[in-house]
């Protein structure tokens, strides 16, 4: 792809200053799409089209069309319905979400507003983890601003819609990014993610209809409104496209958040937009979209894009976009139990493969670590994983599995090197 | 039973506002462990069964709930807790060099407090800044980001003027680069 990245003009978090402040964001064209929409000739299957049309893939790490998520809710009865927006952005080398509270968070409350309005949806909550304490005030202040202008409430600009918009938090646990997880703790429980069926579109909230959506997917709707769906549809990759905030850390010189097309080359993402590599060091591996999907090799890299079709061919996924680069002096198995260790951190508990299976992973782990582990323990891990792997209600045992079977099955010789010779003598 | 710990008139009108966000008390169970850990700097059992009697909940729900969040405080800790992050990208970019540093200059280990009371150390899970390692959190509060031993030494000053350092906003550097 012979993309100039550099004259990409960003459009989610542009360069305007101050754009923060809903001043500045109205006078910069802000809720006209939400305008738009709650003119006459918009009904909420209108939007609902549009947004499926742009095909906007979940930007939590799922990847599903945003616009056919929304269609399965029921026909309204009359009853309360919910819009529940994901920013608990927990997993490992995400961290974009918050760039969108901060920044530019009307275009993320227009977008909330926008779906809440073609889902008939009568309130919405918008969750973040609880150490985004800084970014949640922030939310406050922009909701509060934003109720002010009469933008959410009763009867929004005279068109009969009414919604309400609530922020609250989390305490600190990976697993409510899990969208049911989440909505335990939104009902001020421990995040247990539920058995679905039902899905939360049947029963979410307080056993109403729910969807949930991630941060990021909903800033991208007002801009489709604005825009068209073949505008957007016509960025980046053709099955995966719009515009994507990619978070690059690491080991790398210019670690960050930016805004580009999906579909980039990874290669580019991590010599040219971030950098390159720190101290002139070489690429040796590459968690592309946070720390659960699976670490591809530096050294086969070549052609791999930034988009769901590529990564897949690639043997690992979109997730998040979060690209952890690492270099030749990264120990892999040091890297590995630190997964293994969060994993174990982070299981909620309640399914056994996921309690005693991330701790077993990160048990042998850390007697390979240690130095003494045994050939025989990288099969045991591998089994381990098998025994996890779609075994649970949520992902998290997946999440969990993964990086260990790839990162053994990608950089073998290094766990090898790391374990003993068999003290089952032949002779 | 007798209760050590009362909510101010304040933190009672803004448990209503939270209240009000709801169709049920339950969810409110969160946001008032929070406003809670914010009056008293912990949530120990009997400040949960305050939480639990304020909000007409039983105190088993609230003791699950506050030992399920790792950012609840169920013992006294120190003024300042310092939450080093040692997930993996801060790992990669040297928490544990980090973590270590804060260990030794303080005299104490991840999960101790320092005999004074003013400083604990924790080696927690990734925080989401990591574009910015190593970092640490500062009691629930404001993200320290791209650690070095010299910005620690300035931060445990500081903290030892209690003087909390100021939110640093971290730009895009798409932006930076082009203006």
């Amino acid at each position: 792809m012979s993309f100039d990245w550099k004259s990409y003009t960003p459009v989610i978090i542009p360069d305007t200053p101050n754009l923060h402040e809903i001043d500045v964001y109205t006078k910069n064209g802000g809720y006209d799409s939400l305008k738009k929409v709650l003119s006459n000739d918009w009904d909420p299957e209108k939007v609902i089209n549009e947004v499926k049309a742009a095909n906007i893939r979940g930007r939590g790490g799922a990847g599903f069309n945003a616009g056919l998520k929304w269609s399965f809710m029921p026909k309204p009865d009359g009853g309360p319905r919910y819009l529940a927006c994901n920013g608990d952005e927990s997993e490992p080398g995400t961290f974009k979400d918050r760039k969108i509270f901060e920044y530019n968070p009307h275009l993320f409350i227009e977008g909330a507003l926008i779906a809440a309005y073609a889902m008939q949806c009568s309130a919405i909550y918008v969750y973040i983890r609880g150490e985004y304490y800084s970014w949640i005030k922030m939310m406050e202040k922009a909701l509060k601003d934003a109720y002010d202008k009469g933008f959410i409430g009763k009867n929004i600009l005279d068109s009969g819609f009414d919604v309400e918009f609530h922020v609250t938090g989390g305490a600190g646990a990976y697993i409510c990014g899990e969208e049911t997880s989440m909505l335990e703790s939104l009902e001020g429980k421990r995040g247990y993610p539920r058995v679905k069926p039902p899905f939360p579109a049947q029963k979410g909230l307080w056993g109403r209809p729910t969807t949930i959506n991630n941060i990021e997917t909903l800033a991208c709707v007002p801009l489709v409104i604005k825009n068209g769906a073949d505008w957007f549809s016509g960025i980046g990759a053709e099955t995966h496209p719009g515009p994507v905030l990619y978070g690059i850390s690491g080991h790398v010189n210019r670690p960050g958040v930016y805004e580009l097309p999906t579909g980039m080359p990874v290669l580019t993402l991590i010599e040219e937009v971030a950098g390159g590599m720190r101290n002139g060091k070489k690429l040796k591996g590459l968690i592309p979209g946070g720390s659960s999907t699976p670490i591809l090799r530096g050294d086969a890299l070549d052609g791999v894009n930034m988009d769901a079709d590529s990564l897949r061919e690639a043997g690992s996924m979109m997730g998040t976009a979060g690209m952890i680069v690492m270099d030749e002096d990264t120990d892999m198995v040091e890297m590995l139990w630190r997964i293994s260790h969060f994993y174990h951190h982070e299981s909620c508990g309640q399914c056994t493969p996921c309690r005693e299976g991330t701790g077993w992973l990160e048990k042998i782990l850390l007697k390979i670590r240690n130095g003494d582990g045994e050939i025989r323990d990288l099969e045991l891990l591998i089994d381990l994983c098998s025994q996890m792997e779609g075994r649970t209600i949520c992902a998290l045992a997946d999440a969990a599995a993964w990086p260990v079977r790839y990162t053994i099955d990608r950089f073998r010789d290094e766990f090898e090197a790391r374990c003993k010779k068999s003290t089952y003598a032949l002779a | 039973m007798a209760n050590n710990y009362e909510f101010t008139p304040e933190d009672l009108k803004e448990i209503e506002t939270i209240k009000a966000k709801f169709p049920e008390v339950m969810p409110a169970t969160l946001p008032t462990l929070w406003v809670a850990q914010r009056r008293f700097g912990h949530v120990e059992p009997e400040v949960q069964h305050l939480v639990a009697e304020t909000l007409d909940l039983p105190v088993s729900h609230v003791h699950g709930v506050a030992t399920f969040y790792t950012q609840y405080y169920k013992e006294k800790m120190g003024k300042y807790v310092l939450d080093v992050c040692t997930t993996t990208s801060c790992q990669l970019c040297g928490g544990y060099d980090m973590l270590h540093y804060l260990e030794n200059k303080l005299g104490i280990k991840a999960g101790e407090t320092t005999k004074d009371g003013m400083f604990s150390i924790q080696s927690v899970e990734c925080l989401g800044a990591c574009g910015y390692a190593p970092m640490m959190q500062i009691t629930n509060d404001v993200y320290v980001n791209n650690l070095t031993e010299e910005k620690l030494d300035e931060v445990i000053e500081s903290l030892k003027a209690d003087k909390m350092p100021e939110f640093e906003s971290v730009g895009m550097p798409q932006h930076t680069e082009r203006s």
